[in-house]
């Protein structure tokens, strides 16, 4: 077992970053997620592993260090909130089109605007669906706790370098500042220049005289050129749809209502489902961890078997609309949600469950 | 055929004096017949090749004119979102500290869209170099007015000349940074003449072999011409740049071993 420790959601994301043997971190202060720079400052992993530590001038310079960086071969990582995962954008549209290996964790703020420092699942979309411009996808990792937390920086790095994308965690402002337990993966080393190119053929960091040269770009003029890019990327999203979808599935055996909700919403329906069994109500609950690719099949397969259901997020309704794309048009699907920071209570979405599906 | 006599007669191995750097692809370069973009991308070459860098120097280049330059260096490039190579360049340099690391970048790129990047990059004392082409112009996307265009000069969105009291005046951004303590090396050069090519080329290898000594930011400038963007044949744009940029633009040190240069009058004469 590694080392047990009781950090910030935040904390282990730096943590984790070192234990990754991550080459670079790149950001720029926002609250709530601050403190992973602020860790990583204090820790002084240029000393214990010889990663780097950047504060930027801002977040559109850091994703584009981080653009930089992983265009070498490099094992990049930025984090931020909301407002900046959106200046964030057009150097996420670069990543995915350029296919760099980067990881970018968004600890969600509510919003539209400067909104408010508080959790949300509001980026749902600006996630999921794109953001940036362009056709792309990113791979979505949503942690519902400090030790997912943790775990799924090292999986977005090793799922990063596999398909040579960006990866996403999305987190929110709760799960970033709340301190639990997490039991830390053991150190793995950095790779050393010769391992790095071995296992970036394709980045430039300086050409032997052995080969070619190589050029990192997003850019191909010839539309028919631009097309087969466009047609590489979407073949590696289907991949993704089939071999990379993850989730958990709570008490689904025997439901006769399910609920879905990830993140932070998912820990809070957790409790919810508890209070609905005591009270002898059969209620399930799904948890997407991968928001891109979606687990379609997986909630068609438990959703088509009940009665209803409620999709909880703390937003005005976004994943509802792959759940009901993935489920149909048989059950009912209905929405409960709270927005601008406010945290839904347990008691709140089984009265919500209670009204608007079984009652309903 | 007069082909024919010059391959047989004069192309014999002992009478080739000067070739074309095995750094400089085949491609045929992408730019307007006259334009400054191609001798500068030589010189920069060259010096790469004669300090026998390639396999440690990784190049950046700009969104601009020159967003194909990674088409025609035939070393390691990456291209950069609009403006944000010396961000890439950071972190590239910061993470490969032995290696050699360039920007490749025209006016708009680095002294409109990427000033924050430029800026910081050079505030923070990065040990990078940063080539710079002024034309004063957006020559890529048609001939609009850049952040160093001059007063008075026409550009397709500046129609009757720059208007200073209603869209700023040209910046200096060259001398701006030199203003910054981690900036060590800042030249501004031209590539219209033999002379002036020459002493581009030796302000390149200066900037390169200050990275090598981890100095500080190297900068150099090359004012050029934009015979298209100008609307103006390649002879007489290169005249108009000696009239008019040259004045504004004046060539020569800014700042040398991170001390900034005194413009003397027999200094400004040469």
């Amino acid at each position: 077992m590694g080392e047990l420790r009781l950090m910030k959601g935040n904390e282990a994301v730096a943590e984790a970053a070192i234990r990754a043997g991550c080459d670079g971190y790149f950001g720029y202060p926002i609250t709530p997620q601050s403190e992973v720079m602020e860790y990583l400052m204090a820790e002084r992993p240029f000393e214990r592993t010889g990663m780097v530590v950047l504060q930027a001038e801002s977040e559109v310079a850091a994703i584009n260090m981080l653009y930089g960086g992983a265009g070498t071969g490099k094992m990049v990582l930025t984090s931020s909130s909301s407002p900046g995962i959106s200046l964030m954008q057009e150097g996420l549209s670069y990543l995915a089109g350029a296919e760099l290996p980067a990881v970018i964790v968004n600890i969600v703020r509510g919003g539209p605007g400067l909104g408010t420092i508080q959790p949300s699942q509001a980026d749902y979309f600006q996630a999921v669906k794109g953001g940036g411009h362009g056709d792309y996808r990113m791979l979505v990792l949503a942690p519902a706790s400090v030790q997912e937390m943790c775990d799924h920086v090292k999986l977005a790095f090793d799922k990063a370098f596999e398909y040579r994308t960006p990866v996403m965690i999305l987190s929110d402002g709760a799960i970033g500042q709340m301190m639990e337990k997490v039991v830390l993966f053991d150190h793995i080393p950095r790779r050393t220049d010769e391992e790095l190119i071995k296992q970036c053929p394709w980045a430039s960091n300086g050409r032997p005289k052995t080969r070619n040269h190589n050029i990192v770009t997003s850019l191909d003029l010839d539309p028919a050129g631009q097309e087969r890019v466009n047609l590489k990327l979407q073949a590696k999203y289907r991949e993704m749809e089939k071999k990379e979808v993850l989730f958990e599935e709570v008490q689904c055996e025997d439901a006769e209502y399910l609920i879905v909700a990830f993140g932070l919403s998912a820990r809070i329906c957790q409790k919810a489902l508890d209070l609905a069994r005591a009270k002898g109500i059969k209620v399930g609950l799904f948890r997407p961890i991968t928001l891109f690719p979606f687990p379609a099949t997986q909630v068609s397969n438990v959703g088509n078997r009940v009665k209803g259901i409620l999709v909880v997020e703390m937003n005005a309704g976004q994943m509802i609309e792959d759940v009901k794309l993935s489920v149909g048009c048989k059950v009912k699907i209905e929405h409960y949600g709270r927005f601008g920071g406010i945290i839904p209570s347990p008691d709140e979405v089984l009265n919500a469950l209670e009204q608007q599906i079984i009652g309903g | 055929m007069e082909d024919q006599f010059i391959k047989t007669d004069i192309l014999k191995p002992e009478n080739i004096v000067y070739k074309k750097t095995s750094l400089m692809t085949d491609k045929p370069l992408s730019y307007c017949p006259g334009c400054g973009h191609g001798t500068a991308h030589r010189m920069l070459m060259e010096v790469i090749d004669e300090m026998d860098i390639v396999d440690k120097t990784i190049g950046i280049s700009p969104v601009g004119c020159s967003v194909l330059a990674y088409d025609f260096m035939a070393i390691d490039m990456l291209g950069a979102a609009h403006g944000r190579a010396p961000a890439l360049a950071t972190a590239i340099k910061r993470m490969w500290p032995g290696h050699f690391v360039f920007t490749y970048q025209g006016d708009g790129d680095l002294a409109a869209i990427g000033t924050a990047e430029t800026i910081h990059a050079c505030n923070r004392g990065e040990n990078i170099t940063i080539i710079f082409i002024n034309n004063g112009i957006y020559g890529m996307t048609g001939g609009q007015m850049a952040p160093t265009t001059l007063p008075g000069m026409r550009s397709s969105t500046s129609p009757y000349g720059r208007d200073v009291t209603t869209m700023g005046h040209p910046l200096k951004i060259t001398e701006l940074v030199a203003q910054l303590p981690g900036v060590y090396y800042v030249t501004r050069q031209a590539v219209h003449t033999p002379n002036h090519v020459r002493k581009t080329k030796k302000a390149l290898r200066k900037a390169f072999e200050l990275q090598k000594e981890n100095k500080g930011l190297s900068l150099v400038e090359i004012v050029s011409n934009c015979n298209s963007g100008w609307k103006m044949t390649p002879v007489n744009s290169n005249k108009w740049m000696e009239d008019n940029m040259f004045p504004f633009y004046q060539l020569g040190d800014i700042k040398v071993d991170g001390k900034l240069v005194v413009k003397t009058e027999t200094s400004e004469k040469e």
